[in-house]
């Protein structure tokens, strides 16, 4: 199941063609990085094999390196460090025109001076092709020669009839719809017959209903093609409904391979579950043998960690199933009620948590409701646990209330510049005042900056020890509030003891604060 | 009482009062000039005279024919030396381009008849002012037009969509063939735009001539001074430069630069 799966593991075995050799790999990347001249790391040491005629998608949010990957598939980036080999021959600094790779941009990039025919024919024109002719003495020989005319118009009659659109040879770019130099743009590449095709966001620019159905085409495509296709895409539909393979990047590294099934029902970590599909992301923790506590409840769930262990537990909507109030693993009101065609999307506030359920039959509004998930809806992750995160806000008297507690804090690092006025508010770099009392803030205190003491209530929030874990040269100890079971994870030298109850401090300058961000829209 | 109601169009009164001044009234006295003449008793007449004289002067075809040979050299030697160095401009990543690119368009900032005169004294140092009439003559509206050529060239080159090269190069082009089938046509906007800013000028721009050449060489523009000034005929000086605008109009339509298309829109065209 959903174990750890490091960054750099290939992909697994899945999505290969039936007529294909599985291990038959068509382009490999060995440690690849791409840095800019603004010492932007762009790809970040990556390991990836595409199989020889599958649908691989590089999927990911802007900025994640998936592009840069496609141009240096391409040859349009040279990478820094790190090795392309396409069918085993290296070709990490063969420029673009030397490699069996077409490409689809992003916006087409159709010549603007050309017509659709001289456009589809420019790759044509100037490929040459190995020619075998007798001579005189009955000696065979070859020559590279140029196709003929004839050769030509029928590559291009044939390819603009694989895009649906005979007869346009003869048009000029600029007449043409999205939709129609789309197809151009696809035609112009196929036309050249490359070993693999690259698609960079081919259908950004489309409206939905046009989207959908290029998809299907593309799709269609690639089977009659039977060349590999390397996409790229940020609409995680659109990588799970085309590809044979999703390649889940995020800041230059992989964060998943696999097939589109195993990554929606397995995601590796708590940024891919989120990314793909709607998803319920609780903190948890490991509280004993295959079970998990989130939501102040324990769930018997099918991974296993080591217990203590906070954990990242995602639960897809659809796995949740909606029963009486008294009957339910976890009791809740129904907040929102929106119906999306097939089904209906339910939010029900769990004590302080949101929980999204996706079902047919309908609740109303302010209806209170249980709700019980199976082990096998339950997938934990390991988190990379660095730093403690509470969701939090600013009180009266400008300090943070978080974790069941209240600590002083430094408000003004909320807006840069900003300084407090004599009766408390916050007035702005730009001079503009701002009354913080109950803003929304989310609060990260890292895990030395934290001190226990005997006096509980010294501290700014109080709780016991759960757990004591050495690590080496120190301890590792979670306070557990006992209201909402708020957990403080430490870092300390001295050893507590377990059940003692402590108070929480936290000096003013290690809590960092930030403004709650709108919720992502999906 | 009607209310005066304040409408963007208003704004254009000024500039239209100086256009009819300055423009529109002179151009008509103009072809009033060019088509009439004086009769022999002092009156005046509406007469093609002045336009049969122009094209069967020897004289006169061949300043117009010399005008053409001095202003055709000097845009190709501008777009030879032009070309490459905005296209190194344009196309290189280096963050101080633009200071490179002051240096070359600094010359513009500094009073023209300054620099012609700094000019002659050079070519007078190097021994050519009074031999190479001609020479120094190019030269002389190659310093001076040059810039005129360089942005706009630059401008286009510089916003060329890299994925059009980049594009051609995935399709199997090599650098020349990126270069001649698509690089060069795409800025064609600016290569015209440039030719025409050069052109015109070099035509009529007899301040280098006189200057650089000594007086030895007459061309277009001189000789509407003289029938101006010299020879105090308004009439054939006033059909020298109707004749001259009909030949800038026809360059013009030749090059293409009426066309009413998006490339203007890039910023190619300076004016």
């Amino acid at each position: 199941m959903a174990e750890l799966k490091k960054a750099k593991k290939p992909p697994e075995a899945a999505g290969a063609l039936p007529t294909v050799k599985k291990d038959e790999k068509i382009i490999e990347m060995v440690g690849v990085s791409k840095v800019f001249d603004d010492e932007t790391v762009a790809v970040d040491n990556i390991d990836l094999y595409v199989r020889k005629g599958e649908f691989i998608t590089f999927l990911g949010p802007s900025g994640c390196g998936k592009t840069t990957t496609l141009r240096m598939i391409a040859g349009f980036d040279i990478p820094t460090s790190g090795k392309i080999l396409l069918g085993g021959r290296d070709i990490t600094d063969l420029p673009p025109n030397k490699r069996p790779i077409n490409t689809v941009f992003q916006r087409y990039a159709l010549f603007p001076h050309y017509n659709i025919y001289d456009n589809i024919a420019f790759g044509l024109k100037l490929k040459k092709i190995p020619v075998t002719y007798v001579n005189d003495k009955g000696e065979q020989y070859t020559k590279m020669q140029k196709l003929t005319r004839r050769e030509i118009d029928e590559k291009v009659k044939n390819a603009l009839a694989v895009v649906d659109l005979e007869g346009f040879e003869k048009r000029s770019v600029s007449t043409l719809s999205g939709g129609q130099q789309q197809r151009v743009a696809i035609a112009r590449a196929i036309v050249n017959e490359p070993e693999i095709l690259l698609l960079d966001e081919p259908l950004g620019a489309l409206d939905l209903k046009m989207r959908k159905e290029m998809q299907i085409e593309l799709k269609e495509m690639h089977r009659k093609l039977g060349i590999t296709f390397i996409y790229v895409t940020h609409d995680q539909e659109e990588a799970l409904t085309m590809s044979d393979t999703v390649v889940v990047m995020k800041d230059g590294q992989i964060q998943q391979i696999g097939t589109p099934t195993s990554i929606y029902n397995e995601p590796a970590n708590a940024f891919v579950a989120d990314f793909i599909g709607d998803s319920n992301l609780f903190n948890g923790t490991m509280v004993g043998d295959r079970t998990v506590r989130f939501c102040n409840r324990n769930f018997k769930c099918l991974d296993d960690f080591e217990i203590n262990e906070k954990v990242d537990v995602v639960v897809r909507p659809e796995d949740i199933r909606m029963k009486e109030a008294e009957d339910g693993m976890l009791k809740g009101e129904v907040v929102s009620v929106v119906f999306k065609g097939v089904h209906y999307e339910i939010t029900v506030m769990v004590g302080k948590t949101e929980v999204v359920v996706q079902s047919t039959e309908c609740r109303t509004v302010g209806e209170t409701i249980g709700l019980d998930i199976l082990p096998d809806g339950i997938h934990i992750m390991k988190k990379e646990f660095t730093v403690n995160k509470y969701d939090g806000y600013i009180t009266k008297r400008n300090t943070a209330a978080f974790g069941d507690g209240e600590f002083a804090c430094d408000v003004t690092q909320l807006y840069p510049g900003s300084h407090l006025d004599e009766e408390g508010y916050l007035i702005t770099a730009e001079g503009e005042q701002i009354d913080l009392t109950d803003t929304d803030v989310t609060v990260e205190v890292g895990l030395q900056n934290i001190e226990i003491t005997d006096n509980a209530e010294e501290g700014g929030a109080q709780g016991h020890i759960v757990s004591i874990i050495y690590k080496g040269d120190h301890y590792q100890v979670i306070v557990r509030t006992e209201e909402n079971e708020e957990d403080f994870v430490l870092d300390t030298e001295y050893l507590w003891n377990e059940n003692d109850y402590v108070g929480v401090k936290i000096a003013p300058e290690h809590i960092r604060l930030a403004l709650k961000q709108e919720t992502k829209q999906k | 009482m009607m209310k005066f109601r304040f409408s963007r169009k208003q704004l254009c009164i000024p500039y239209a009062l100086f256009l009819i001044l300055f423009v529109v009234i002179p151009m008509l006295m103009i072809l009033f000039y060019a088509f009439t003449g004086e009769t022999a008793d002092g009156g005046i007449s509406f007469t093609l005279a002045n336009f049969a004289d122009f094209f069967t002067s020897a004289a006169k075809l061949s300043t117009l024919l010399m005008s053409f040979t001095i202003a055709i050299i000097s845009t190709a030697i501008c777009l030879l030396i032009a070309y490459p160095l905005a296209y190194v401009l344009a196309r290189s990543g280096w963050k101080k381009r633009s200071v490179l690119l002051m240096i070359f368009i600094m010359p513009m900032w500094i009073n023209f008849v300054l620099r012609i005169t700094a000019l002659r004294e050079l070519l007078d140092l190097i021994g050519l002012l009074g031999t190479e009439n001609y020479l120094n003559t190019i030269i002389g509206m190659v310093y001076d037009f040059l810039p005129f050529m360089i942005l706009p060239l630059y401008t286009t080159l510089e916003k060329l969509d890299t994925s059009y090269l980049e594009a051609a190069s995935d399709l199997g082009a090599n650098k020349l063939t990126v270069f001649t089938r698509v690089t060069f046509p795409l800025s064609m906007p600016g290569v015209i735009s440039g030719i025409t800013m050069v052109f015109m000028p070099s035509m009529t721009n007899y301040v280098v001539s006189d200057t650089l050449s000594n007086f030895n060489i007459t061309i277009l523009g001189k000789l509407i001074d003289q029938y101006f000034t010299t020879y105090d005929n308004w009439h054939m000086g006033s059909m020298i430069s109707i004749i001259l605008l009909v030949i800038i109009f026809l360059t013009l339509l030749a090059t293409g630069g009426f066309k009413e298309d998006k490339d203007n829109a890039r910023g190619a065209n300076l004016w």
